[in-house]
């Protein structure tokens, strides 16, 4: 591995690889990583039809196949596959920011009312339900529609649309190519938040970097948000399963020798391949139908205690994906299958993706933190088409195993502690919150620091928690 | 790939005295079971699925699902049963502490027992969303003993 610059390290291709391996790290952050990243993502060079480099965000930590936090693209023309293992089982997970004009003062005189009463709301945790029960044909319609369909059945409003990836709606979907478990596994899980590192989290902006992006976000000092953090439930988890065992046992007879069995996948231009895209993208619509639902929840709770709460959308980008996107490629724009698992998409200035109003700074990419600790705000960069076709980190990424975390914390104790900083915790798992103690995490300071000066994305605001609610 | 070891005191099975233990995966967690047999092997890697989410110690066996499953090798057959589990789980509201398994010609047929969620006696840490292909494996280990293993996506 050699070094180019301050925050870009190269593994040039060696054996099955077909292309470099990329990391974008400090020296820090890159000792922190566990070796099985490099191997990991050496592996994903070697897929057939890779485009450029595989690449690892600062966040990166081992996965599934691919790295948590690996981005790579694929080209149908070229024999390129599309891979389970590279978007996960959490499809379409993501996070999104809704801003409002009430301060954090507002929200700390009602915080206790408030963290009650989003808590009460919200579904989360292993066993929770959403109100929603879905027949077959409105479960087909959610796939197909996405945000627009939970917005038709009166979850928020039209406004809100604008400002999610494909307007809400992913085009390409297939329910015919879900399974019946996939199916069951919706029944009762649709506006629910789920348990682990979901969250549903008031906030406030704490600082801002970049005044101009701020205010076309409107991010105003001072005011609250609110960010969401949550997937495609148990329905992206039951088609991950699914077409990962598929995958698996398919490889052979699509040529596929693979360096390891979770890297599985198949050549876009398969029948398995097909379907597994057209399911895929079904999960990202159930997906942004969860959270618009939990926003509409969310909205209620706050006007209940806070009745002037806007609460409207900035954005919402999902970090577990495989989109179609053109990509400039030696001077010439090509159709790639661009796979994202815990990473972010980050379009610079002008891109025509990014809604109108803030288009001119490119677009938002919203960085989750780990309980207590802060989240980020950051905007697109010119520079990450060329340097990681326009993806940027997720997240903290963990720096200890759960059981470490228990060995180390007790949950009770981290609620308290947090408590005496001004953060409310609410969940129904004290050991779950003990797994998820902010310690447990890498600096999420670090990682976005290092994606701004990498070139990924820029700072624009960093929010510090006031309430969180976790599964 | 051994640290964070939290083995086995959990119920005894009809397989014998437990012999399951977790192991550590950066972001989320692995499970592996022992047995004489890789059907107990089995068994005790849904004891320690259970481990994932709640003391199976503290999970009744008040209920009992079928579950039939059928795979190209043995390491898939684990991966089929887990994820099942995992799908009667979810749906059902389920936890399981007890597993009877019966392996022949690359099928599974098994027995699970365990009850419905109860929030505050099981405290539930997390929920699993399935069981993974990566360090996937079912071996006979230098003893004599079998081996199920995998790590979850928590």
């Amino acid at each position: 591995m050699h070094r180019e610059g301050d925050y870009r390290w190269v593994i040039e291709p060696t054996g099955a690889m077909r292309v470099p391996a990329v990391l974008y790290a400090d020296e820090q952050l890159l000792d922190d990583m566990d070796d099985k990243v490099r191997w990991q993502l050496c592996n994903v060079a070697s897929l057939p039809g890779i485009v450029g480099a595989a690449y690892a965000m600062p966040d990166a930590h081992w996965g599934y196949g691919f790295p948590i936090g690996g981005v790579a693209a694929f080209d149908a023309d070229a024999g390129g596959v599309v891979s389970a293992g590279g978007v996960g089982f959490d499809i379409s997970c993501g996070v999104r920011t809704l801003v409002s004009k009430c301060t954090r003062e507002d929200v700390i005189g009602v915080q206790e009312r408030l963290a009650h009463e989003l808590a009460r709301t919200i579904p989360a945790g292993v066993g929770s339900t959403g109100r929603l029960r879905l027949s077959d044909p409105e479960m087909d319609a959610m796939l197909e529609g996405g945000a627009r369909w939970a917005v038709a059945q009166g979850f928020g409003s039209a406004d809100d649309l604008a400002h999610i990836e494909e307007q809400g709606c992913i085009a390409g979907a297939d329910p015919r190519a879900l399974s019946q478990r996939a199916r069951e596994r919706q029944r009762e899980e649709m506006g629910t938040l789920g348990s682990g590192n979901h969250y549903l989290e008031v906030q406030w902006v704490a600082e801002v970097f970049d005044r101009a992006a701020a205010a076309a976000y409107a991010l105003e000092p001072g005011c609250v948000v609110v960010s969401i953090h949550c997937g495609s439930r148990g329905l992206g988890h039951q088609v991950g399963t699914d077409y990962l065992r598929d995958m698996a046992i398919a490889a052979p007879s699509h040529g596929l020798h693979l360096p390891d069995r979770e890297l599985a996948c198949a050549p876009i231009r398969s029948g398995l391949g097909q379907r597994y895209l057209g399911a895929m993208r079904a999960a990202m619509n159930c997906a942004l139908a969860n959270r618009q639902i939990l926003t509409h929840l969310c909205r209620e709770s706050f006007r209940r205690i806070l009745p002037g709460f806007d609460g409207s959308l900035l954005y919402d980008v999902s970090h577990n994906i495989c989109k179609e996107e053109l990509h400039d490629v030696g001077g010439r724009k090509r159709r790639l299958h661009v796979h994202r698992k815990g990473a972010t998409r980050a379009f610079g200035p002008g891109h025509e993706a990014v809604p109108e109003a803030m288009r001119e700074h490119g677009q938002p990419v919203l960085i989750g933190g780990s309980m207590g600790t802060a989240s980020y705000v950051l905007a697109g960069a010119a520079s990450a088409e060329g340097l990681s076709w326009s993806s940027a980190c997720h997240g903290a990424g963990r720096s200890m195993s759960r059981h470490q975390a228990t060995r180390q914390w007790h949950g009770r104790k981290v609620v308290d502690e947090l408590a005496a900083r001004g953060i409310l915790i609410r969940s129904p798992s004290l050991r779950g919150v003990a797994e998820e103690a902010p310690g447990a995490y890498k600096s999420v300071d670090r990682v976005v620091d290092v994606a701004g000066k990498a070139g990924l994305a820029r700072k624009v605001a960093r929010l510090e928690p006031l309430i969180c609610v976790k599964g | 790939m051994t640290s964070g070891r939290a083995r086995a005191p959990g119920p005894v099975t009809e397989a014998g005295t437990a012999d399951w233990e977790h192991f550590a995966h950066g972001a989320d967690i692995g499970v592996r079971g022992r047995g004489a047999s890789p059907a107990q092997a089995f068994e005790q890697a849904g004891i320690a699925l259970t481990a994932v989410v709640t003391q199976p110690a503290n999970v009744r066996q008040a209920t009992t699902v079928a579950i039939r499953c059928r795979a190209p090798d043995l390491e898939l057959l684990l991966y089929e049963w887990l994820n099942s589990l995992v799908f009667h789980m979810a749906t059902q509201h389920l936890l399981f502490s007890g597993f009877s398994v019966r392996l022949a010609g690359g099928e599974l047929e098994a027995e699970a027992r365990g009850e419905r969620v109860d929030v505050e006696r099981h405290a539930p840490a997390v929920e699993v969303k399935g069981a993974t292909l990566t360090e996937l494996a079912v071996r006979q280990d230098d003893d004599g003993r079998w081996c199920a293993q995998c790590v979850l996506d928590v």
